[in-house]
């Protein structure tokens, strides 16, 4: 859908909604193409095309939202008609807040044609690059490649107007040996097909799984930790909900201080984190506005170990008398979602932080992490696909996987080294890191 | 193993415990039930619009899946409501066999011209994915059906008004907000009706039409430099509003706060080695992640092997009728048919008939979950040749794969309770309603926490604590078990969000179970401060 189409349809929507004090239109439109394959074989494999519109309708102080993906003008009108139904049948909304005019958007750029035109010989082709990539023999492989071309809209009554349009695909692959004992995983994902090898997703996967057979028990219990960086990108992420201003004012979060307020400007980890989102980063690429039509900036959450900004909505930030860093476009799953997040690093390697290690665990990546206490962003989970232990700066042997009970910001401050930052997946860009004592509490059987 | 000092119960077989559960919740689901509303012209036409150009393009099998769905989302927060939104979502999905490979395609463009070039998307994907297939599909025999379905339900949960269901809410927020140092509350309801209509090439044309209400309430405790939340098992199910009404919601949500501010003050729990009693409220999610996952076949064989995981329950000819997974008394029975539960169907999202069949008996491994295309790998080792109808796709823009059924732990012989098993312990602890839970990608090693934990000293419940995560290993932990409670004490609980597959779909499935007790289980305390 072009920004025209999209505008087209914006107006259409708003035109049908006149008796409204005020209404939002979002309009998200999708094309996705998708392989998955194990045993060598392709299993399950489809497209989907489909346009979704949001409208949310205020009445005085009362607001509801409703959606369709129907889009003759009957629908069109039933669908406006309901969001305003159930705007008069809600009670008024205290934190109501207006919706935005007229804003000023970065232009980013993450569209690219040949991620948008992937089709499934194509993708086919690349999945018999990724199988061969393992060097044939035994090796069971399984996995997914997974593309995207989506065009984001917003337009409000008052004159907002925002689109952006972004691609994405993503190759994640598992290869297991054919003994059972060993299991190794790789992954990349970005906004263009180009920057993505399957024959090296393969052969990093495979190297893996030969890497990690017969792994040995080890005594479950805190060690040194070498994370690679896609085992970061599994669990820095989840400061999302700790960094929620408000969880963080109302005294619910880690983020909140003792007494009351929020612990911005405090020492929260190590002096060489630094965190933060900016759609216009040339490795992110993200959404340069949320779900509101707020333009999303560069928000810098953690400098040098300092906590700088917490997500503020509007009607909080309002109320605290803050600018507001706004929502998340795909509707506040996690502030970070669409418009990017990058943990900046340093120069090593993920070889040179293994080198600095006299005693410790190397880890792929995470599996199945969950909260265990939000006072402390505690979270258990296990590592998976290739876990070894370290000894005297050399990876020596495979050990059985390890379930921890770990937090990420707790973890930040046992910070020993960072490694350089790099993509991990499309709009996410994260260093290895070396974590003195990280909490692993028992052995898994799971291959 | 079982103890053997302890007392005896007998197991029971799956038809007897059935047909008691089912006769229970049978009463409470009389007459006076919506009728099943029958296809849409429209969806009948594109449907066979597509099937016409699948068929003439050399498919050998095909079916068109046209969805019209309807959620509706509430959301308070103390006295106020932070959201109100419905969605609808409706459009086609084309699944073609071509040389024995599956494509599929899905539009949300509902024409002719749209439904044409959805089927012959498919087809392209299935050709394309021919050049990357060691075997070819086949799929197991299943008669063709007609006819049309609805969950039974006296109220559709999207027909009552909103002043009444927010009224409803807010009633609770407020008597929730008169407890002591709680300071948040939220709840809310997910209420969703679905209308599928399938037609395959084989000759099924069905049309269901699913109702599904999910509750939910949570209170939040402050105080200084602390914060405790409880959030209570509303349990989702495959019900309408009169259901929300029995849950009496208002009427609880003052005593379901103050077990928030209970928190506050409960012990923190000394770690080490308890017999562990799990309420059916914490219960049902265990046996969901360490006996429903590791039983679909799609698991074992490493179809998910990306994702969601492989299994320990693999391969399948050195685990059917040979795995040991508990005692003689723990049977676990799978049943789409099951009365007011998530995943109940007439049929699956290939056609065939809803199925109740054994998972484990009498403590063994019996058989795993199955679609058509699987059934037929393991029919030397089951003797059953028809799927069991477990295919499912979260929406018209996702394709059918093996999703689980309802998976339940059956009562024991004997009419035990919660108390009975307190009473009979002598150092233990009883845990209620869903934590944290994580479980490895073979579904070995796991970790649950609950919402809220008691002490049990020679027999009594002697105070609360807190702090408290159980971990054991699959295997072990269910031949540790040693009481089950028996048909009076069996709840049904639920999830409406179950992720799998890659694009991730989530579906809706149901638990029951009774209460039990396992013996000398490890249990962690979470409260690390550093």
């Amino acid at each position: 859908m072009t920004r025209d189409e999209a505008r087209a349809l914006a107006d259409r929507v708003l035109a049908l909604s006149k008796a409204a004090d005020d209404t939002r239109v979002n309009i998200t439109s999708e094309w996705g193409g998708n392989t998955r394959f194990a045993d060598a074989s392709i299993t399950t494999s489809g497209g989907v095309t489909n346009v979704t519109v949001t409208v949310t309708v205020t009445v005085g102080r009362k607001r509801a939202a409703a959606s369709t993906n129907v889009l003759d003008e009957a629908a069109l009108k039933r669908t406006v008609d309901l969001a305003a139904q159930l705007a008069r049948l809600s009670p008024d909304d205290p934190e109501l807040m207006p919706e935005l005019g007229a804003q000023k958007h970065a232009a980013v750029n993450a569209y690219i044609e040949d991620t948008a035109n992937l089709n499934p010989v194509v993708r086919a082709g690349a999945v018999q690059r990724a199988v061969q990539g393992t060097g044939g023999g035994q090796i069971f492989s399984a996995g997914f490649l997974d593309v995207h071309a989506v065009e984001v809209a917003v337009a409000t009554s008052r004159g907002l107007f925002a689109y952006h349009r972004t691609t994405d695909a993503d190759l994640s692959m598992t290869a297991r040996t054919p003994d059972g004992t060993g299991s190794g995983w790789a992954s990349i994902g970005s906004r263009d097909w180009g920057a993505i090898d399957p024959a090296e997703i393969g052969r990093m996967a495979a190297q893996k799984a030969s890497a990690s057979r017969n792994p040995q028990v080890i005594d479950a219990r805190p060690y040194t930790a070498v994370l690679e960086p896609q085992a970061v990108n599994d669990l820095v992420p989840l400061l999302a909900n700790a960094l929620n201003a408000r969880n963080a004012d109302e005294g619910r979060s880690a983020f909140s201080k003792a007494g009351g307020g929020t612990r911005i400007g405090e020492k929260v980890c190590d002096e060489r984190v630094t965190l933060y989102t900016d759609p216009a980063d040339p490795d992110l690429l993200g959404v340069p506005f949320d779900v509101e039509g707020l333009p999303i900036r560069r928000t810098v959450w953690i400098e040098k170990g300092i906590l700088r900004n917490l997500a503020y909505s509007r009607f909080w930030a309002q109320k605290q008398n803050v600018q507001p860093t706004g929502e998340d476009i795909y509707n506040g799953a996690s502030v970070f979602a669409g418009a990017g997040l990058k943990l900046t690093g340093g120069t090593k390697s993920t070889d040179e932080l293994i080198a600095g290690c006299e005693h410790g665990v190397l880890v792929t990546h995470f599996f199945y992490i969950r909260s265990l206490e939000p006072r402390t962003v505690l979270f258990t989970g296990l590592t998976r696909d290739g876990a070894f232990l370290i000894e005297k700066g050399k990876v020596t042997r495979p050990v059985k996987n390890l379930r921890w009970n770990e937090s990420p910001l707790l973890m930040l401050n046992r910070l020993e080294d960072i490694g350089r930052s790099e993509a991990v997946a499309a709009g996410r860009h994260m260093p290895a890191l070396r974590i003195r004592e990280f909490n692993f509490t028992s052995l898994s059987d799971a291959v | 193993m079982s103890n053997p000092t302890r007392r005896h119960f007998l197991g029971t077989t799956a038809a007897a415990a059935a047909a008691l559960v089912s006769t229970r919740l049978a009463g409470r689901a009389a007459a006076q039930t919506l009728a099943a509303p029958s296809a849409d012209p429209l969806a009948i036409e594109l449907a066979n619009e597509a099937l016409n150009v699948v068929r003439g393009a050399g498919a050998t099998y095909a079916d068109a899946r046209v969805g019209r769905y309807r959620r509706q989302t509430i959301q308070t927060r103390e006295r106020q409501v932070s959201g109100v939104s419905d969605e609808e979502s409706y459009g086609l999905g084309v699944r073609a066999l071509v040389n024995g490979c599956w494509g599929f395609a899905a539009t949300s463009t509902m024409t002719r011209a749209g439904a044409q070039k959805a089927a012959q998307e498919a087809v392209a994907i299935a050709r394309a994915a021919r050049a990357v297939q060691r075997h070819p599909v086949e799929l197991a025999p299943t008669a063709s059906v007609t006819g049309t379905w609805m969950t039974p339900v006296k109220r559709d949960p999207l027909e009552v008004p909103l002043e009444e269901k927010i009224a409803l809410l807010i009633k609770a927020n407020e008597a929730a907000l008169r407890v002591k140092s709680v300071r948040f509350v939220s709840s809310g309801f997910q209420l969703l009706r679905e209308v599928k209509t399938l037609v395959t090439s084989e000759g099924t044309n069905v049309t269901q039409t699913f109702i599904r209400v999910g509750p939910y309430f949570s209170a939040t405790a402050t105080a200084p430099g602390d914060f405790q939340t409880y959030e209570h098992e509303t349990a989702p199910r495959g019900q309408g509003w009169e259901y929300v009404e029995s849950l009496d919601i208002p009427g609880n949500a003052e005593r379901w706060a103050s077990i928030a501010a209970e928190r506050l003050t409960a012990k923190s729990v000394e770690a080490g080695q308890y017999d562990l009693i799990l309420d059916p409220t914490n219960l049902w999610l265990t046996i969901h992640e360490s006996i429903g996952h590791p039983t679909e076949l799609d698991r074992a064989i490493g179809q998910e092997a990306n994702y969601a995981g492989t299994s320990f329950v693999a391969p399948p000819d050195k685990t059917i009728g040979k795995l040991r997974y508990g005692p003689e008394f723990m049977n676990v029975q799978a049943d789409r048919t099951q009365e007011s539960s998530l995943s109940r169907v007439a049929w699956d999202d290939e056609g065939v008939p809803a199925d109740q069949w054994l998972i484990i008996e009498k403590g063994v491994f019996k058989d795993y979950q199955t679609t058509r295309e699987q059934a037929k790998w393991i029919e030397s080792l089951t003797g059953v040749r028809r799927s069991h109808g477990c295919s499912f796709a979260e929406s018209w823009n996702a394709v059918q794969f093996q999703r689980m059924p309802n998976i339940s732990l059956l009562p024991g012989e004997r009419d035990i309770t919660l108390d009975d098993i307190v009473a009979a312990t002598d150092r233990g602890i009883v845990i209620k309603n869903r934590g944290s839970w994580s479980i490895d990608n073979q579904r070995y090693n796991f970790q649950f926490s609950g919402q809220v934990y008691y002490e049990v000293r020679n027999g009594k419940i002697v105070g609360m604590l807190r702090d408290v995560a159980y971990q054991s290993n699959t295997p072990v932990f269910w031949n540790a078990m040693d009481m089950i409670g028996g048909k009076s004490s069996y709840w049904l609980g639920g999830s409406f969000n179950d992720g799998k597959g890659e694009p991730s779909q989530v579906s809706s499935v149901s638990h029951g179970c009774p209460p039990c007790r396992f013996r000398n289980v490890t249990i962690l305390n979470t409260g690390r401060k550093s």
